[in-house]
């Protein structure tokens, strides 16, 4: 029989929901809350999601589990007045200067104290923490100053990423968010994936902007400027700016950038049929020669990041394939040694560890980045606004030639498990459209954070597995440590991978599928759907690739950028 | 090693021989007080001076009876510790107080040759001297239960705790009582937790018992932060193994074989007996695997806190044993199903553990004949402030605040008169005059909006200012905030800038008002309940005393005299000569008037810093 309780009079159904914060937003409530994210643990310390019980009684709904006959009220006179004191204590601790924050109109702060209708803090004297800005971090930026503890980042960082850089340090007024030690962000064990960035709800932590160097390149007459377009940036732009979310929005992104000086535009899923290629034929060779598996993929900067500081002994694991972005750059940086113009290359990334990866020495050309900014989608869209560019009504358009044609097998990089299917549609036998279809059903797809299948191969079966959220992947390492025996790892920091990248715009992990919808429906319409019938490739490897594979799109993460 | 239970009587017939066959104790106060009294250099200089007129000393309990032999202790705190360091002689029951070590000779050739109390030494008040320390009105109206052995027993001596009946609890629980016959026991008694909240721990202990998973924990909570707090502390000090036979009981009845003690850093001579009390019980077999040759097991351990005043609370406990910072953490869910490394846990804190004994031993309805119906048993006090007895006492609970102000602590100290008490330290509130005779017991101090709390009394005369006693509880309550919960976090930060700035004379129009308000918010939505009850000390000196806030806001005025901001120094027009020294004096020309005429003062300049009080030859300049 099913349990009812009731929300501000109206009866509602339990479902196996954990607290009455769910049940609550379930009906359409939109309960404010600064701590809660159904992925991390329950915290408990912002305090606005109180509810009033029918005894007068107040319970937090975040960490209170539903019972048959509760009845709940979520908007009382009382409940209002709390709300609205603990946002004034809040922005009374905090830095005011809305108009000039890199978090300005996404700020969740911001919009409760616009919601309740804060019209004054009453503490107009009272002390306020005061700290200097941590820019150390080519991904992230920290400002402590505009903190309101409510730890998000910490638990992001500690549970789901397993990285644990930050925690919380001091006590009572005087606490704050830090680094072991208070050392910078740089030299933490902080591998950039930005994920703390992702739930921070203002601008406490906030992704680094490289905008204005980009601005200056496009307004230089002596450069050629090019950009490349990672596959999961198409699809987290939408909401934003004014389409649907998790809509393809590639051809819009393409105009918007021509108009905003670009003079060529490519697509990162070119570097991603170059990664499917490559990367088979080296899993390939390791499984003829049964060495150096499970073969883990490398396309992730911050997974690489990871692995460099943690294990570092798996390194010879990892691909040496380079990374999507870095194989499109090294190309277009080879193909521009023929032109007079020096070349600044832009990667529109989803990510923020892209941003590390594009200043690591592995990937310079005589001290001279390949990739010499990464702006992130979040960047992206702040510069079409800044242009002034009316998104929505923008005419679709196409990437620029030789490197203009991709395959569906490329764009779904974005997403958990792409890598991995890529990889599948070159390995087995069956080429045929069914063959596609059964793949597709393997169990790499979905938003689990490990997902683990077989997938026959000769007369062998191959074991993969695939990760997303570095807790996880650590999960699935510690049993390779433990001699458990893998073929392939697929490694995605970002939980749900690049669609939920640090550098995306936000949406809770409820919103996120319809931005893997998004990729793999531009995979099925795509006329080519398996990377080595991109016709591009055929004319790349006979071309500027011939015999300078290795060196072009490889990269040896082992030897710990002394090349 | 003891065995089995016949070695255990055995053992303990021949400690009963040989603590009987002392013929004099002289037992020295070796608590934190008057240790830092010069108590040992006393012990060894008594000492001494028996071994240069070769009397036999015990300095230890014999393990056969060593006839004649004089024993030589060191004690837990008496608890009149304002009069130490203090010195017992039993049997006589002789009390000497403030002993220096000049008086050891006298000591020794007057009570220990000969047998005679030294006068000089005894306490004296109102000119009666008192030589028995149970006769002294301080002892005399007390009912020491729980803080019997303090003072009485050599504190780092199993033998001795044995001697006067100590494990003989643990004994009867273990063979002659099953558990459910022990949480019955525990239960009826009804019991409740000395640390503050006063829940049932006969229900605890049954909710821990019947969780099916087979680790659990028994937790001793000794980290007593409340200011001026020390009962457990004395406990921990002076007879650590009764509190250790406590938790060996609760874990026989809720089978448990771990226990963990949380102390408190700062506490050093507790870790110190607790550390010696766990390796004693340990050589005798009273802790460890199959322990009294029963299927048993049972170990203890000490975690000492790093000083924080939130790992009191629970969960911010647990978190602190397991390594982890010291965060409270939402409930559900609760420390009895989820507690110490999220297995079933029974949290309880020093004294409560210390009650258990005694219940097993004498039963559930001779603890209830003590105190009142719904608080059961007594409940040791800190008493401190401006009375005459400060010191650690122990009455029945329902006692009321009369007799322990009064009779007990002999009343207030100077002409003064009695103005507030405040009980609970920081989460607690004050009781005034009209509270005097109302019973102190868990329930009707939470009908007046009170608490217990861990049972410190601060008493206030009519020359302490409530706002400041606000501010101070304040204060203390914003540095020991966690920090986690935003209420607490960031309401007592803005409790305290409006206090402070009352005190500073800067309070304006509003403030109560908006005291009230953040009060009200933080005590409805804090996480835990040292947030939920941070602002009790200031609401209830704004219920109480609401005319004091408003002298301050208004009149810029301390009616206590005590606000430094807030002095005003006045002119007595009768007593000034006119001789114009302090208008010279005056660093900001505040003082003005006629050669020869009383001069004023204006206070809008003046800055109070005294130079015209300390100039005037006549006495005429004065803080109001």
């Amino acid at each position: 029989m099913s349990e009812y309780m009731t929300i501000d009079g109206i009866p509602v159904e339990i479902n196996g929901e954990k607290n009455v914060l769910e049940l609550i937003r379930k009906v359409g409530i939109e309960l404010p809350t600064f701590c809660y994210h159904s992925e991390l643990s329950i915290y408990g310390a912002c305090r606005m999601c109180m509810v009033e019980n029918e005894r007068g009684g107040l319970e937090a709904a975040c960490s209170t589990p539903p019972r048959a006959g509760m009845n709940i009220r979520t908007n009382t006179e009382r409940l209002r007045r709390y709300r609205k004191t603990i946002l004034e204590l809040l922005l009374a601790n905090h830095c005011r200067d809305c108009t000039t924050c890199e978090n300005n109109g996404s700020c969740k702060l911001q919009s409760l104290a616009r919601r309740f209708h804060i019209d004054g803090v009453r503490f107009p004297d009272g002390e306020r923490i005061k700290h200097a800005k941590d820019e150390s971090s080519l991904s992230i930026t920290c400002d402590a100053s505009k903190c309101i503890l409510c730890g998000d980042c910490v638990r992001m960082c500690n549970e789901i990423q397993n990285v644990g850089a930050i925690d919380f340090a001091h006590r009572g007024s005087k606490m704050l968010i830090s680094t072991a030690f208070g050392v910078p962000m740089a030299e933490s064990p902080c591998v950039g994936c930005g994920q703390c960035a992702a739930v921070c709800p203002t601008g406490a932590i906030v992704v680094k902007n490289n905008i204005a160097e980009v601005w200056k390149a496009l307004d230089d007459p002596t450069v050629k400027t090019t950009v490349q377009i990672a596959p999961a940036v198409r699809v987290a732009v939408g909401k934003e700016l004014g389409i649907g979310d998790g809509e393809n929005a590639l051809g819009k992104i393409i105009a918007a950038l021509r108009r905003m000086g670009f003079d060529e535009v490519y697509d990162t899923s070119t570097g991603a049929d170059l990664t499917v290629l490559e990367e088979t034929e080296e899993f390939l060779h390791r499984i003829e020669n049964g060495e150096k598996l499970p073969l883990i993929t490398s396309c992730c900067p911050a997974w690489i990041n990871y692995c460099e500081k943690k294990h570092p002994d798996l390194l010879k694991n990892v691909s040496t394939c380079r990374s999507p972005m870095q194989m499109l750059a090294s190309l277009l940086r080879e193909q521009s040694k023929l032109s007079s113009r020096r070349m600044y290359h832009v990667a529109v990334m989803p990510c923020t560890a892209k941003k590390f990866e594009a200043a690591r020495d592995e990937f310079k050309n005589d001290g001279m980045p390949n990739v010499d900014a990464v702006l992130t989608t979040q960047e992206l869209i702040r510069m079409i606004r800044e242009s002034g560019i009316v998104f929505n009504e923008l005419e679709p358009e196409a990437v620029d030639m030789p490197f203009g044609s991709v395959s569906g097998a490329g764009i779904i990089f974005g997403v958990t498990g792409g890598v991995t299917e890529a990889v599948l549609r070159r390995v087995v036998s069956d080429k045929s459209r069914t063959g596609l279809l059964s793949l597709a059903r393997m169990g790499q797809r979905g938003s689990s954070g490990v997902k683990e299948f077989t997938v026959p191969y000769g007369d062998r079966e191959l074991k993969i597995a695939v990760v997303s959220g570095l807790a996880n992947a650590e999960s699935v390492l510690k049993r390779v440590n433990n001699g458990e025996h893998f073929d392939l790892i697929e490694v995605m920091a970002c939980p749900g991978g690049c669609v939920a990248g640090g550098g995306q715009p936000f949406v809770p992990v409820e919103r996120r599928a319809k931005r893997s919808e998004g990729l793999y429906t531009a995979d099925r319409v795509s006329s080519i759907r398996r990377s080595e019938e991109n016709p591009l490739m055929f004319s790349l490897y006979n071309g500027i690739l011939k015999g300078r594979v290795h060196e072009l799109l490889h990269v040896d993460y082992c030897k710990g950028g002394e090349n | 090693m003891i065995k089995n239970r016949q070695e255990l009587s055995e053992y303990r017939a021949s400690a009963v021989r040989a603590f009987t066959a002392e013929p004099k104790k002289i037992l020295v106060c070796a608590g934190t007080g008057c240790v830092a009294g010069g108590s040992i250099q006393i012990y060894e200089r008594l000492k001494q001076l028996m071994a240069e007129r070769n009397i036999p000393v015990d300095v230890e309990l014999a393990d056969e009876p060593h006839e004649g032999a004089v024993g030589m202790k060191m004690s837990g705190c008496h608890g009149f510790c304002e009069m130490g360091p203090l010195l017992r002689i039993d049997p006589m029951g002789w009390l000497y107080t403030r002993v220096k070590l000049e008086d050891c000779e006298e000591i020794v050739e007057k009570s220990i040759v000969g047998d005679e109390p030294i006068e000089r030494l005894a306490y004296t008040i109102d000119g009666k001297v008192y030589a028995m320390q149970d006769e002294i009105p301080f002892y005399h109206r007390q009912k020491r239960v729980v803080l019997e052995h303090c003072g009485r027993i050599d504190a780092n001596s199993i033998r001795e705790y044995i001697a006067i009946g100590g494990y003989s609890a643990f004994e009867k629980a273990l063979f002659d009582m099953t558990p459910d016959e022990i949480v019955n026991e525990v239960t009826e008694s009804a019991l409740r937790g000395r640390g503050g909240g006063g829940f049932p721990t006969g229900r605890k202990w049954s909710q821990v018992k019947r969780q099916k998973e087979p680790q659990k924990y028994i937790v001793c909570n000794g980290d007593e932060g409340d200011p001026g707090a020390f009962m457990d502390r004395s406990i921990m000090e002076g007879d650590p193994h009764r509190m250790l036979e406590g938790m060996m009981i609760a874990g026989v009845a809720c089978g448990a074989s771990e226990g963990y003690i949380y102390v408190r850093a700062e506490y050093p001579l507790a870790v110190e007996r607790l550390r010696r009390a766990i390796a004693q019980a340990e050589e005798l077999g009273l802790l460890g695997d199959n322990i009294l040759g029963t299927d048993f097991s049972f170990r203890i351990h000490i975690n000492r806190g790093a000083g924080a005043f939130v790992c009191g609370e629970g969960s911010a406990l647990t978190a602190s044993i397991e390594g982890k910072r010291g965060f409270p953490r939402v409930k559900p869910p609760r420390t009895v199903e989820h507690g110490l490394f999220d297995k079933p846990t029974v949290l309880n804190n020093v004294e409560t553990f210390a009650n258990v004994p005694q219940i097993i031993n004498k039963g559930a309805a001779w603890y209830r004949s003590m105190g009142t119906a719904g608080s059961p048993g007594t409940k040791a006090f800190a008493l401190t402030g401006n009375i005459r007895n400060t010191g650690l006492i122990e009455v029945p609970m329902g006692t009321s605040l009369r007799e322990i102000v009064f009779d007990i602590g002999g009343g207030i100290r100077g002409d003064n008169e009695f103005k507030a008490v405040q009980i609970g330290g920081p989460s607690g509130a004050c009781l005034t005059r009209e509270h005097l005779d109302l019973p102190l017991d868990f329930d009707t101090l939470t009908k007046v909006g009170a608490m217990i709390g861990s049972g410190g009394l601060v008493v206030m005369d009519s020359h302490t200012c409530m706002v400041e006693v606000a501010r101070f509880f304040m204060n203390f309550t914003q540095n020991e905030s966690c920090g986690k919960c935003v209420p607490c976090r960031e309401g007592t930060k803005r409790m305290l800038e409006i206090l402070q700035r009352i005190v500073d004379g800067q309070g304006e129009e509003g403030d109560i008002e908006l005291l009230l308000e953040l009060a009200d918010t933080i005590s409805s939505t804090a996480l835990c309940g040292l947030g939920k009850s941070a602002p009790s000390p200031v609401v209830s000196t704004i219920t109480n005393f609401r005319d004091e806030y408003e002298a301050h806001i208004k009149d810029k005025r301390c009616p206590a005299g005590t606000c430094s901001k807030l002095k005003r120094i006045v002119i007595d027009p009768a007593l000034c000569k006119g001789c114009t020294r302090c208008s010279r004096v005056c660093p900001v020309g505040a003082i003005s008037g006629k050669a020869k005429e009383p001069h004023n003062i204006d206070l809008t300049k003046c800055i109070r810093c005294g130079s015209c009080i300390s100039s005037c030859a006549f006495h005429a300049i004065k803080e109001d």
